[in-house]
């Protein structure tokens, strides 16, 4: 082969390289080096587990890592505001153990054993895959590990089995789905059918699922379309599903998608008009919002799976604006919902260790987090389920809209439901809690 | 009636889509017998190269056909850099190898390729809708469609002639169809067969590079995206037929159009359509509908 040509070639692709690593924005990280001078003394090691390749990285890994290294620092750094402005977790400084929650299940456990066993960190606090949660939490019971997981959604943590270990510090998915029914019931009272399409395993079926039992409660009188679409988990490619849809007689669609998919699907969709005629409502639409800019069609219903995101940025709390304001410094961009999340936890961790100490057991640190009730950036967490190691917050949705001179997304119309509207009470499955006609709820 | 037109319609345009990405996939395999696992990272190289240069240009006011200029520059670039480096590098060094062995090297090389482009460009995602919302959309069967993936079937057409009249019209093709029937004989006949094989190699990754490219416009350009691909391309060859491109075309037509029938009369089989017609095709016809015929060798 011609060595000019080769040479040619080598030139060309280190050009692309070049020019593409050139056009890069720098960013702003939040690193250790940049704090304040850490808290002398004791020092605690604090796992991170989140996508930080594949798929799901950019639109949750990526901003939950970034929520949970910001408050580390702050908190190491003792720049939170009141009543977390005390430096350190339990006086220690925190050093952080990011950990690739990528790679599947049976990875996760290999990495959390060895997270315990031979890195020995004090706590774990992080995950976002409920296959991640559902994987990892028998193996932290038995290692007797302090546990947080921050965003997994799965019901099926503690309401299968009693934890000592292990905790979550937001509501889970049926909260995202029942409050969605309870908006969609709201806005449209008259509301003839509906269909959905979501992810096809567990994530997306449970949400169809949730959704559908809440509206035949609520509102019995809107008929299921029998064309529910179920796309592979990544498919990116909707059309046929778009054309199904459009076809349909639904009103309004539902999808619990996230990432790629629900970027793809809003593309494809916004390109035939699908927004225009039918509802969208996008239980996990928050993870897109701030990407999609001006791609993002108006008049969608949308969620951050609890009080985060762009459905809280009104909210005038010292804590709230810190954290948005700190985070927008840092990554040139408003956090999404997983970096509240992964903050949340990251705060309920410093909460724990403030209270017992920085070199206290696992047991005492769950001691210490069990049944709390606390203030969290965005909103107030009641550790009340699961005997006291599930949280329950509020939940809302609002309403897309494009602001032009501002060039930036905003959500409308924002309605914010109690936790004890959309979480089933203590020691109730949350189907048979939907389908029993959701008793107890204090709406 | 709307409903049948709707389906052939998105049938036709899903299956243009598998036929674009499996092309090149069936033409390495067809010529050189390696199945390529890195076909996927030619397609997301070549959707982020798109993606990035799309937006870049569209940033500084060029008008957005541009776009279109830009698919075609970057599935030839990636094309070229990476199938000439990956088959110079590291395959040329393996052709003497057990097959396996080679399977399992073009798999290691999409994963650092997919770990590459996480290094290029990140994890955010890129958005290169101008093309797409150029064309605008249209009604057709009593729906809105977008013209961008109309074009798809127009350009999978282009693809399908141009390989059809390379291989059945040109010296080159000849000289292909020679290779693939006897590799040794082409060679005792002045074949230079290295130099088939780096060319061949490359034309497959600007297939898979064009269908990256191609797509980019209609999705969310973000990591993990030449996963999904390659193993709708996988299916789509093996009931085809390993190295025949009349076979990816009817191949791709097949499970198009049944995955669309699916989609629309039952979604729950959807998934279950794609890989169910893949097994009965194993089953009653292993080597694919439409497998080269092979020479036997005494």
């Amino acid at each position: 082969m011609n060595k000019g040509l080769i040479a040619a070639l080598a030139i060309i692709f280190l050009g692309v390289g070049v020019f593409i690593l050139a056009s890069e924005k720098p960013k702003k990280t939040a690193t250790m080096a940049e704090t304040a001078s850490p808290v002398e003394g004791k020092t605690i090691t604090i796992a991170v587990p989140s996508f930080l390749t594949g798929g799901a990285a950019g639109p949750f890994g990526i901003p939950a890592m970034n929520g949970a290294k910001m408050v580390i620092d702050a908190i190491n750094a003792g720049k939170l505001p009141a009543p977390y402005n005390t430096k350190g977790f339990g006086g220690a400084t925190a050093s952080i153990v990011a950990i690739d929650e990528g790679g599947g299940a049976t990875k996760q456990v290999a990495e959390y054993r060895n997270l315990v066993e031979k890195r020995n960190v004090d706590a774990i606090v992080g995950y976002i895959s409920s296959g991640s949660c559902l994987a990892v939490a028998p193996i932290a019971e038995e290692l007797k590990q302090f546990t947080i997981f921050a965003t997994c959604g799965t019901p099926r943590i503690f309401e299968e089995l009693d934890r000592k270990y292990v905790f979550r510090t937001m509501s889970h998915a049926t909260a995202d789905n029942v409050a969605a029914a309870m908006y969609v019931r709201e806005r449209y009272p008259n509301l003839k059918a509906y269909t959905g399409i979501n992810q096809n395993y567990a994530w997306g079926q449970d949400s169809w699922r949730d959704f559908v039992l809440t509206l035949k409660q609520i509102l019995p009188g809107a008929t299921v379309s029998t064309n529910i679409q179920f796309p592979k988990i990544f498919a990116g490619q909707y059309g046929s599903e778009i054309s199904a849809i459009a076809l349909d007689e639904a009103e309004l669609v539902h999808s619990s998608f996230w990432g790629g998919d629900l970027e793809a699907f809003i593309f494809q969709g916004n390109a035939r008009n699908l927004f225009k005629k039918k509802v969208g409502v996008f239980t996990v639409g928050d993870t897109g919002v701030y990407r999609l800019g001006k791609n993002l069609p108006d008049g969608l219903i949308l969620g951050a799976r609890g009080p985060y995101g762009i459905l809280v940025r009104e909210r005038n709390s010292d804590l709230n604006q810190w954290f948005i304001n700190t985070y927008k410094n840092l990554h040139d961009t408003y956090p999404s919902g997983p970096a509240y999340q992964y903050g949340q936890a990251i705060l309920a961790a410093k909460i724990a260790f403030d209270k017992v100490g920085s070199d206290s057991s696992s047991e005492r640190l769950g001691d210490a987090l069990r049944g709390i009730t606390f203030e969290s950036f965005s909103t107030t967490v009641e550790m009340v389920l699961g005997g006291g190691h599930q949280a329950v917050t509020e939940n809302g949705y609002g309403v897309t809209k494009y602001v032009s001179g501002n060039a930036e997304n905003i959500v409308t119309d924002v309605k914010f439901y109690p936790g004890a509207c959309i979480m089933p009470p203590k020691d109730v499955n949350s189907v048979d809690w939907i389908e029993g006609g959701m008793k107890g709820a204090k709406c | 009636m709307e409903t049948v037109l709707t389906i052939f319609l998105d049938g036709l345009q899903f299956s243009s889509y598998l036929f674009i990405v499996s092309a090149g996939l069936t033409i390495i395999f067809g010529v050189m017998k390696i199945l390529n696992v890195a076909h996927g990272s030619f397609y997301a190289w070549g959707a982020y190269t798109s993606a990035f240069f799309i937006g870049k240009f569209s940033d500084m006011g060029v008008p957005d056909v541009f776009g279109f200029f830009i698919i075609i520059a970057a599935a030839i670039v990636v094309g070229v850099v990476l199938g000439f480096i990956i088959e110079q590098g590291i395959l040329r060094h393996m052709y003497r190898q057990d097959g396996i062995l080679i399977v399992l090297a073009t798999f290691g090389l999409f994963l650092i390729l997919e770990d590459v482009i996480l290094i290029a460009f990140g994890t955010d995602p890129y958005f290169a809708y101008h093309p797409m919302a150029l064309l605008g959309s249209v009604e057709l069967g009593g729906i809105t469609r977008d013209i961008y993936g109309l074009t798809l079937i127009g350009v999978a057409a282009i693809v399908a002639t141009g390989c059809w009249f390379t291989l059945n019209k040109t010296k080159w093709g000849a000289i292909l169809k020679a290779v693939i029937f006897d590799r040794e004989m082409g060679i005792s006949m002045g074949i230079n067969v290295p130099l088939v094989y780096t060319m061949t190699f490359i034309a497959g990754a600007i297939l898979g590079g064009l269908g990256g490219a191609y797509i980019a416009p209609t999705v969310s350009v973000s990591p993990g995206l030449g996963t999904e691909v390659i193993v709708l391309s996988f299916a789509v060859v093996v009931v085809g037929g390993m190295g025949s491109v009349a076979g990816a075309a009817i191949g791709s037509l097949i499970i198009g159009l049944l995955r669309a029938l699916a989609v629309h009369e039952l979604p729950q089989a959807e998934l279950f359509v794609v890989f169910a017609v893949m097994a009965i095709v194993l089953v009653f016809r292993p080597e694919g509908l439409f497998a080269p015929v092979k020479p036997r060798k005494i």
